[in-house]
């Protein structure tokens, strides 16, 4: 992490661009650097034939959008990237919530845990084929799968780590259970909660490609496999592209939702997390 | 002003200790941490509690406000056995907000839990605010406030429901001299305002003897009470000029003699 410098709230040269503006304007810079690269070097450098290169990809996104069957290979990847993180998370929530209060459940379980969220979600993939067939189910299944644990562990530890001095002060105040869960836990493992469910969204986009590599009949990753296995490495690219997207989508309204929820807190505290063994 | 002749036995105190004791069971056998100690808090009293480290303060702490359940004997709030820690304010050592609420939903914070309509609410927390100079910071968050303005919230969150009894645990400890001053003064004046009965425990005697009606004297471990002393230094008292004053020295001098015996005691049993 970098220093965290304070800056007075009114800027005394109001020319000058704000920290944020020019993160912004470097990014920027960097993606079109990077693309320039790619275009000028692919043919020159390395055959376009491997990379493709970004004015392809543009055209071929272009017709795909316009003409092709875009929006149901979209729609079908996104139908099981949503579900299975609503699922997962509304239930990681509710386990880690519970485990957390419950010390003795909590230890019986903890190897049990470790053991299904080590099991490599690739290898469940084909069982699950098996099991729910080639259409939306397998994939949503897998995609809970991968969220469930994230959100859990991550609503395991943010409860764990309250302060007992917020929670023994509101005892004393007469907080009653229900008020010391809802009124103190619970915003103060905010930040960690927060935290789980935003990295929990490429493992949800992980979770539905591997179930459309293995089987299916739409979806973004199912049009990859195609397209790379007819070498057609614009297809592929311009499918990467897309997921890329979603993620930074939701990603960015994740963002801004934390911010308006979580915007009682210091900026330069941030969080640990977990991450998952996946 | 108080009435100093109130009868130290019978209903007529806030609280009572009688005969307290609370022993841990350690590794290597029993620890007694306060052994037969008995208060007895009048209504409206500043009592205020100094001992060496050692001497079972966070055990005492702990006992008054229920987190903890006495070995032996008795403790009395209000004539009752019962401790009904609705009545009971408390102000920690460190400041202790809860950083997702501003400044003014902390103080409404045991409002909240009394069920006290929002109106009232907002009211109620406004006017303390007001009382102790930070109703500009009132929709403020914590780590927008200094140390000082943090710690005054949490004293007037603590006052915000008309406690019975308000204990305070070392509250301007971490606080700069200039600052708590400048709170002890503040503080006097709220509790002139509110008659509130405070036990407030401090390691600092010139604090406690500047506060306090009584000063009470902790044993080292096991703590007891070695000595209770009026402070008979008339109210209203300022606090930046007290060190002129005669009464204040010498008592300063002879209950420095007093715990300087309990600190060599509490070092010689280590």
């Amino acid at each position: 992490m970098s220093v965290v410098t304070m800056e007075p709230k009114a800027a005394p040269v109001p020319r000058r661009l704000s920290r944020a503006s020019k993160i912004r304007l470097a990014r920027l810079v960097l993606v079109v650097a990077l693309l320039a690269l790619w275009e000028l070097g692919s043919g020159r450098l390395f055959a376009t034939f491997w990379v493709s290169k970004p004015s392809l990809i543009a055209v071929y996104l272009w017709d795909w959008i316009v003409s092709g069957d875009f929006f149901h290979h979209l729609a079908f990847t996104m139908g099981a990237m949503l579900s299975g993180f609503a699922a997962g998370t509304v239930l990681g929530l509710a386990a880690g919530m519970w485990l957390s209060r419950a010390p003795f459940a909590a230890e019986v379980l903890d190897p049990f845990l470790v053991a299904m969220n080590g099991i490599p979600r690739v290898a469940l993939a084909p069982l699950f084929v098996v099991w729910f067939g080639i259409d939306m189910l397998p994939k949503i299944v897998l995609v809970f799968t991968l969220v469930f644990f994230v959100i859990f562990y991550n609503t395991y530890a943010g409860i764990r780590s309250v302060d007992r001095r917020f929670t023994d002060l509101a005892w004393v105040m007469g907080a009653s259970e229900t008020e010391l869960f809802l009124k103190v836990i619970l915003p103060a493992a905010t930040p960690y909660i927060f935290l789980g469910i935003k990295l929990s969204i490429p493992y949800a986009l992980i979770g539905a490609i591997i179930g459309e590599f293995v089987a299916s009949s739409a979806g973004l990753g199912w049009k990859i496999q195609m397209e790379t296995s007819l070498y057609n490495t614009t297809g592929t690219m311009a499918g990467l592209i897309v997921m890329m997207t979603i993620v930074v989508a939701m990603n960015a309204a994740l963002n801004a939702l934390e911010a308006r929820l979580l915007s009682w807190r210091p900026e330069a505290r941030e969080v640990r997390a977990q991450g998952p063994q996946a | 002003m108080l009435d100093r002749d109130l009868p130290s036995q019978g209903g007529l105190s806030v609280l009572e200790f009688r005969q307290v004791s609370k022993t841990y069971d350690a590794g290597h056998g029993r620890v007694t941490a306060l052994k037969d100690l008995s208060i007895s808090v009048r209504p409206g009293e500043f009592l205020t509690v100094v001992g060496p480290s050692g001497c079972g303060k966070s055990t005492l702490l702990n006992l008054l406000v229920g987190l903890e359940q006495p070995s032996g004997g008795d403790i009395l709030l209000n004539g009752s056995r019962s401790i009904d820690r609705r009545r009971i304010g408390y102000v920690m050592q460190n400041d202790n907000l809860y950083p997702w609420r501003t400044l003014r939903e902390n103080v409404e914070f045991p409002l909240e839990l009394r069920n006290v309509p929002e109106a009232e609410r907002r009211r109620i927390s406004l006017d303390y605010l007001a009382k102790v100079h930070l109703r500009d910071f009132a929709d403020r968050y914590p780590h927008e406030l200094s140390g000082g303005m943090r710690q005054r919230g949490n004293i007037v969150r603590a006052l915000s429901f008309s406690p019975d009894l308000i204990i305070m645990d070392e509250p301007f400890g971490p606080l700069d001299a200039q600052t708590r001053l400048l709170l002890q003064n503040q503080l006097l004046e709220l509790w002139a305002d509110e008659g509130k009965t405070v036990i407030f425990i401090t390691h600092d005697l010139p604090e406690a003897i500047a506060l306090g009606d009584r000063v009470m004297v902790l044993t080292a471990r096991p703590g007891r009470v070695k000595s209770v002393h009026d402070v008979p230094i008339p109210r209203p008292r300022n606090v930046r000029h007290l060190h002129e004053d005669s009464v204040y020295r010498d008592l300063l001098s002879r209950l420095g003699d007093e715990l300087a015996e309990e600190i060599s005691a509490g070092g010689v049993s280590q």
